[in-house]
């Protein structure tokens, strides 16, 4: 399957390679150079890449380039979602401050995905149900596409092995689900109930899709007049964020940016609240709101100065929106109880909601 | 990830400065400054003996290796260390190996002899490792060691080492493809291994060395397809593919009888779905000729047990579910796949651009199923544009009359992106929509001809281009638009533009008489700074002028001709002069002159604007082959159903009762096809949620039987990771759980009372269970989960025979009264105190022997077969296992000869047959003995028990309990024995004691009947020791519960052979805390 695998860093060095087979020449990364080259951006680079004697599979992640270099057929996916699942293995791995001494050592298990004998002092299981709403808002405000995209993501540390349910309110909201391998899936079938022995630490239960039935409420609206005239080398910028289906709750985080078109030079912008920073380089606004007051919306306001002497631009930014709200599934999903089998102490339990900006796009 | 940064800039300082790395390398630790120097101190850390120092240089050599430094000098030294006994260095040291063997072959084969000691190792991790190691250094000398090796792991009692075989396999091939046909041979019978663990990984062997040898999977088909939902995820996505292919050559299309209809469906290219089936019904009449489809029970077994997984959070695992359905379904039932692939578009942008190009395929055939998900498709100016090409190439394929003004509307908005490769993409979008759809075909012209006063001038020129092809279906109408674009020749400078401008003047001068020849004399004028293709239209233009409006364009031609003659590009040179010839008379030139006219302006066809992943499913989808659109190597070609569906008996396979079973079950579905196809096919979700409050309550039984008490779930679990067999077993066992459900179902509709029977009696079924007699309730526990024969009887019943037996009798109730009476008394005498000791090899000790059903009444036609383990040494071979068999005959004719035959014994387990029992009366019971050697595994024994007219399957599957038999040690030995059995070998688990399971003489009992072991005398009144051997292997097996203050205890088992520990720590656990 996968021959070799090089790390390759944003300024083009193969930092680290590693070798299953018999050795790869590193100058087999020639061809993945070309290609990078011939792509505008690293994310344009073509996942597959064919060469004479090898097939290059990569994926772009944390300005790292992962390069796999097969030999023969195999599903592309195969290999992918592998490299994704090693990137995840070593953010985990590096991700916080102090890297481990040892490797975890492997361990036969009789559940694959949990080591036996793990053993707490404090036997806690924490479930977050965290909702990301996709949309996309046309000019006038009226809501193209909208979905929402939910996970449950746990950190169990338990002693033993437990074996637990998480049941729903209303699981007919669940649409499309994807499960850890630990979920049973009969039960689930049968019963609409997650039964599964959850691995040890933090780990994604569930994926799940609401039905795209149910109207999505979104929470949030922006009022935008972006406008530059003809022969003229200033154009006006005015965009007010402002809270819609909120169920009461606050919004947060609330984050603006949006990409300028090439003719903008500079903006002069002045912002009710918060903090913005227009870049002239790559030309992307971007204005950290924070919490939207409903007595007082945010605003930013001022004028776009354009290159003197050529036509107005053409196209229309788009404003992409990130916010969160928590203590809110905006689905309405609602965890009915958990319980724990096959342990005898008692352990403590918490779930908490959040909803959260996916891709939150507004066309003006 | 906070790392990256960090190496981002190490490197880019480091390779800027060339040479010396080792100040940035961060093992090196900046105090070397040359090469041999750096290498001599860490030869003087690995001579050194101090396991820290050389674990520190062996650390320093691997992240050299890792950063593609030559480290292969170091070779000898590193060599040594390989027999090292710190397991952290000896890890280091393999990778060494690996990484350099094949460079200094003679210095590697010192390292051979570890790895050959490695192979014998008891701890099954480290048997593994070694052939891990040993099948990766590609030495070609040592060959045959490897082929030994995999032979022998290939019989590994330890399904990890035998997962590990399997691995080896495609390393030793690649090594020396001389050996395939002994490979084959192990392929073959890893294939035949029962465990989840293996399968995906003999099936990755197998189509790496043999994909050819498609015949050795029949007899493992329907094994694969029940374990598939328990094999980890790569193994399930390399089992799918190949089953994929695999029904491709044995089953016949479910689609053979539309295929009639598919094509005229594809002729309507945007008929709507009432033409289509206006269409059905006309070919009807046709299709009633054909003989009608049976779909074979074994091709919907692979469909449907591979459905669950399209929920996989493997993106790889679902594709590979949807590329099965997509080329084994009926057309109605694959549907059910597009709403996973649209769940994988929020994954990572490569896993997008995968399923994106696969979908782009499928759309086109199968556009009806991505309808409903046309707005998951749509653009964000945030995605990659690789990503934004294909997904509109998805909404351009799900285009049709109905939501076409939908796409165009959102086609506007990208138009006005600022990612101009994807305007221009749009821009081709809108074009074959508009070729597509004759309705929209004047709307979207009329846009692109809006798009060629934009200010871009890529998006003209795209546009041009469009607008050409869409003219040339009805140029009459627009000469407007040629008119039009005549005039941007003075603007427009992109060469494909232009080149198609002046085509389309050419071609369509006549309907733009005054304007052709001075676009032409423009043309002549700047030719000689034109682009290659430009010029080659511009004499394309003089030429067509020439013939039909020679009167005003014959200088101009002859002057551009003459300019042509003279170019510096060959092509254009000859162009000049073979067109020169054909459209000037002279006297040389002959007959073709007169055609000169028809050549030039013939009718052309209007090209046909066609996705470019037209056809592309003869490629396997989710393929490396399909994604290139071209054959990779190594692809395996998916063949075409087959006419005549090959023989489907090669997939019977002679085992036992579930194949049985499931072949019944088989039988059933055919009539209920309807119904399955329903379900499956249109919308599983939402029918299961109409059905949901009848089952819900039929539920209730069983669920609360299997989750309410800790044991139930346990069981499950249990059953989920059980080595040998276990995986066809739960499967089996839902499968008939679902044949229940069924069969509970009509009864429901038959009548409310019934069901309500049904249910009640299930429900005391499980109590009876949970609150049965201390020691009873374990084995009950195991009787329900073990052998299935036990269960298919009073199921068969409630199935076949609904209407005669409305309250199913209730399931067998396995109690001491089954046990003949003078076994009892047998026994009794054996009970052993806490404080006797008894000879070395002990007689063995119980607190009540459980029964099991080998064959029930109603399954054996009136013979009923039960067996127990009597604990005593089998006589005349101290290796096998003794089981009590007894015979009832319970018909009103004599059985004769009863016998076992045809053993089928696993890697070798070995039956001792119990002498035949020549006749035995209307009435009466046989008692027998029988000999099993399991080999230290809970793997069925299976065997076929013979009449003289009928054969039964049966089996035997041993609680691992009786795998041992009991030993005499004193304290000291025991303690001593235990020391050795440290680390791997031992397995602790805390438990809380119940109340009634608290007394000295209960909590003795209950371990002693979980398990064939003695007990052990001991000093501490808070501890009890156990001492067992295994039958086969003569492997120590020690048992110790400690117990701590209050109800809380602790249960460790020290034993070598991890399985059997673990499994039993599961088990007396489970009957301690009953």
């Amino acid at each position: 399957m996968i021959h070799s695998l090089f790390l390759i860093n944003a300024s083009g060095d193969i930092f680290l390679e590693k070798h299953w087979k018999s050795v790869v020449s590193r100058s087999v990364c020639d061809y993945f150079f070309e290609a990078q080259e011939r792509a505008s951006e690293a994310e344009n680079v073509p996942p597959v890449i064919p060469t004479p004697h090898h097939y290059l599979l990569s994926v772009y992640r944390h300005k790292i380039f992962f390069v796999a270099v097969i030999q023969s057929e195999v599903p592309p996916l195969f290999v992918i979602e592998f490299l994704h699942r090693v990137v995840d293995t070593f953010q985990d791995y590096f991700g916080s401050t102090n890297v481990g001494d040892q490797l975890p050592t492997g361990q036969l298990s009789v559940v694959p995905w949990r080591r036996t004998g793990v053993k707490y002092t404090n036997n806690e299981a924490y479930f977050d149900v965290i909702e990301e709403i996709d949309a996309i808002i046309d000019k006038s405000g009226s809501t193209i596409t909208a979905e929402i995209q939910g996970v449950i993501d746990a950190c169990v540390k338990l002693t033993g092995m437990p074996d637990l349910t998480l049941s729903f309110m209303n699981p007919r909201l669940l649409d499309d689900v994807s499960f850890h391998p630990c979920v049973r899936f009969k039960r689930w079938e049968s019963e609409r109930i997650l039964s599964f022995i959850p691995p040890d630490g933090n780990f994604r239960l569930l994926s799940y899709h609401v039905s795209a039935q149910n109207l999505v409420a979104i929470p949030v609206y922006v009022k935008h007049n972006i406008s530059f005239r003809d022969n003229s080398s200033l154009g006006r910028f005015e965009i007010t964020v402002g809270p819609k289906q909120t169920m009461g709750k606050t919004v947060e985080g609330v984050m603006v940016t949006s990409q300028m078109p090439k003719g903008v030079l500079n903006m002069t912008l002045t912002p009710s609240q918060g903090t913005h920073i227009f870049d002239p380089v790559t030309k992307l606004l971007s204005w950290d709101v924070g919490k939207i007051n409903p007595q007082k919306l945010p605003s930013l306001k001022g004028s776009v100065s354009l290159q003197a002497g050529t036509s107005k631009p053409d196209e229309n930014p788009t404003i992409n929106l990130q916010f969160k709200i928590q203590q809110l599934a905006i689905s309405g999903l609602k965890v009915n109880r958990l319980d724990m089998y096959g342990e005898k102490y008692k352990p403590f339990k918490g779930i908490k909601y959040m909803t959260k900006a996916g891709k939150f796009q507004v066309r003006t | 990830m906070a790392a990256s940064p960090a190496y981002g800039e190490e490197k880019g300082g480091s390779s800027s400065l060339g040479e010396p790395e080792y100040g940035h390398d961060p093992a090196s630790g900046g105090i070397f400054s040359s090469d041999y120097k750096r290498h001599d101190d860490l030869k003087e850390m690995l001579d050194s003996n101090k396991d820290s120092l050389k674990l520190e240089a062996m650390k320093r050599i691997v992240a050299m290796i890792a950063r593609g430094k030559n480290a292969s000098d170091l070779f000898p030294a590193v060599v040594k260390n390989v027999a090292c006994k710190n397991i952290e260095v000896k890890k280091l040291v393999y990778v060494y190996l690996v990484r350099y063997a094949e460079e200094q072959q003679d210095l590697a084969l010192l390292s051979i002899s570890t790895f050959q000691r490695g192979l014998k190792d008891p701890n099954q991790l480290i048997r593994a490792s070694a052939l891990r190691v040993l099948s990766s250094i590609r030495v070609p000398i040592i060959v045959p060691i490897m082929m030994l090796a995999i032979k022998e792991a290939a019989s590994d009692m330890s399904p990890y080492v035998r997962k590990t075989a399997a691995h080896a396999i495609p390393k030793l091939y690649s090594l020396d493809s001389d050996q395939k046909d002994q490979l084959i041979e192990v392929i073959e019978k890893l294939l035949a291994d029962k465990t989840t663990l293996v399968a995906g990984s003999v099936v990755m062997a197998f189509e790496e060395v043999c994909p050819e040898r498609i015949d050795l999977i029949h007899k493992n088909y329907r094994k694969l397809c029940n374990l598939l939902i328990d094999v980890e995820e790569w193994g399930q996505v390399v089992i799918i593919n190949m089953l994929t292919r695999y029904a491709r050559t044995q089953f016949l299309s479910p689609n053979q009888n539309e295929s009639l209809l598919e094509e005229s469906a594809e002729k309507a290219f945007y008929g709507s779905e009432e033409e289509d089936t206006k269409d059905a019904k006309a070919e009807a009449a046709s299709l009633a000729k054909r003989k009608p489809y049976v779909m074979d029970p074994d091709h919907r077994l692979l469909l449907r047990n591979t459905k669950p997984l399209l929920q996989s959070r493997n993106a790889a695992v679902v594709m590979a579910v949807a590329q099965l359905y997509f080329h084994l379904a009926p057309k109605a039932e694959v549907g059910v796949i597009a709403k996973a692939l649209v769940r994988l578009l929020r994954s990572h942008s490569e896993v997008q651009y995968v399923v994106l190009q696969n979908v782009a395929t499928m759309s086109i055939k199968r556009r009806g199923m991505f309808e409903p998900y046309l707005k998951s498709f749509y653009i964000r100016s945030t995605d990659p544009t690789q990503i934004k090409i294909l997904k509109l190439e998805v909404l351009t394929n799900l285009a049709n009359e109905t939501n076409i003004s939908t796409i165009l509307r959102e086609f506007q908005t990208y138009i006005r992106s600022m990612d101009k490769d994807f305007v221009a993409a749009t821009i081709q979008a809108i074009g074959r929509c508009a070729t597509n759809i004759g309705k929209v075909r004047d709307t979207c012209l009329n846009g692109l001809v809006q798009l060629l006063s934009n200010r871009d001038e890529l998006v003209v020129a795209e546009s041009v281009v469009v607008i050409k092809k869409l003219l040339q279906m009805q140029p009459a109408q627009h000469s407007e638009i040629i008119k039009h674009m005549a005039k941007l020749t003075d603007n427009i400078q992109v060469p494909m533009a232009r080149a198609s401008i002046l085509w389309l003047i050419g071609e369509y001068c006549e309907h733009v008489p005054k304007i052709a020849p001075d676009v032409l004399r423009k043309m002549a004028k700047s030719f000689t700074n034109e682009e290659d293709i430009v010029k080659l239209q511009v004499i394309n233009l003089a030429a067509k002028l020439y013939l039909t409006n020679s009167k005003q364009s014959k200088l101009l031609t002859q002057y551009v001709l003459n300019l042509a003659k003279y170019d510096q590009n060959y092509d254009i040179r000859d162009r000049a002069r073979f067109i020169r010839q054909l459209i000037v008379p002279t006297e040389k030139s002959g007959a073709l002159n007169k055609y000169a006219k028809k050549l030039f302006l013939a009718q052309k066809p209007a090209p046909i604007l066609e996705s470019s992943f037209k056809d592309r499913d003869h490629f396997q989808l989710g393929s490396l082959s399909h994604l290139l659109n071209a054959k990779a190597v190594g692809y395996q070609e998916l063949p075409d159903w087959p006419d005549e569906a090959p023989d489907p008996s090669v997939r019977n396979v002679e085992v036992p009762e579930w194949t049985k079973c499931t072949s019944r079950e088989k039988r059933k579905e055919k009539v209920e096809k309807p119904f399955y196809s329903d379900s499956e096919g249109e919308s599983g979700p939402t029918e299961s949620a109409d059905s949901e409050p009848e089952s819900a309550s039929e539920e209730s039984g069983s669920s609360s039987s299997s989750g309410s008490s800790s044991s139930g779930s346990e069981e499950e679990e249990e059953e989920e990771e059980e080595e040998e067999g276990s995986g066809e077993q739960s499967e089996d066992k839902e499968e008939e759980e679902e044949k229940r459900k069924k069969a509970k179902k009509k009864k429901a509709s038959q009548g409310k009372k019934s069901h309500t029977e049904t249910s009640s009696e299930e429900a005391s079924a499980s109590e009876s269970s949970s609150s049965g007699s201390d020691s009873g309730s374990e084995a009950e526990a195991k009787q329900r989960k073990v052998p299935p024969s036990s269960k298919a009887g009073p199921k068969e019943i409630s199935l076949l025979d609904l209407d005669d037996f409305t309250p199913p009798p209730p399931q067998p109730v396995p109690s001491s009264s089954i046990v003949s009476t003078s076994l009892v008394t047998d026994l009794e005498g054996l009970m052993l105190t806490d404080t006797s000791l008894a000879p070395a090899l002990l007689s063995p000790a119980f607190g009540a022997v459980r029964t099991y059903e080998l064959l029930h009444r109603m399954a054996g036609e009136g013979l009923s077969v039960e067996y127990c383990f009597s604990r005593r040494p089998f006589p005349g071979d101290p290796h096998m296992v003794a089981v009590q068999i007894q015979i009832s005959n319970n018909t009103d004719a004599e059985v004769k000869s009863l016998r076992v035959s045809e053993p089928k014994p696993l890697s070798g387990m070995r039956i001792q047959e119990f002498p035949e029992i020549e006749r035995l009366a209307p009435g009466d019971t046989a008692s027998v003995v029988m000999g099993i050697d399991f080999c230290d595994s809970t793997q069925a024994a299976n065997f076929q028990l013979c009449t003289h007219t009928r054969h039964f399957y049966v089996s035997i599957q041993p609680p691992v309990g009786e795998l041992m038999a009991p030993i005499f040690m004193s304290e000291n030995e025991f303690k001593k024995e235990q020391g050795k059995l440290m680390g791997m070998s031992e397995i602790t688990e805390k438990l809380t004691l119940p109340e009634k399971c608290r007394s000295d003489h209960t909590i003795v009992q209950q371990v002693t009947s979980a398990a064939n072991v003695g007990r052990v005398p001991c000093g501490a009144d808070n501890e009890y020791r156990f001492a067992a051997k295994t039958v086969t292997s003569g492997s120590l097996v020690l048992i110790t519960l400690e117990r701590r203050e209050g109800t809380a205890a602790q249960l460790t088992v020290n034993s070598e052979k991890m399985v059997i520990g673990t499994m039993l720590v599961k088990d007396i656990v489970q009957a301690l805390v009953q």
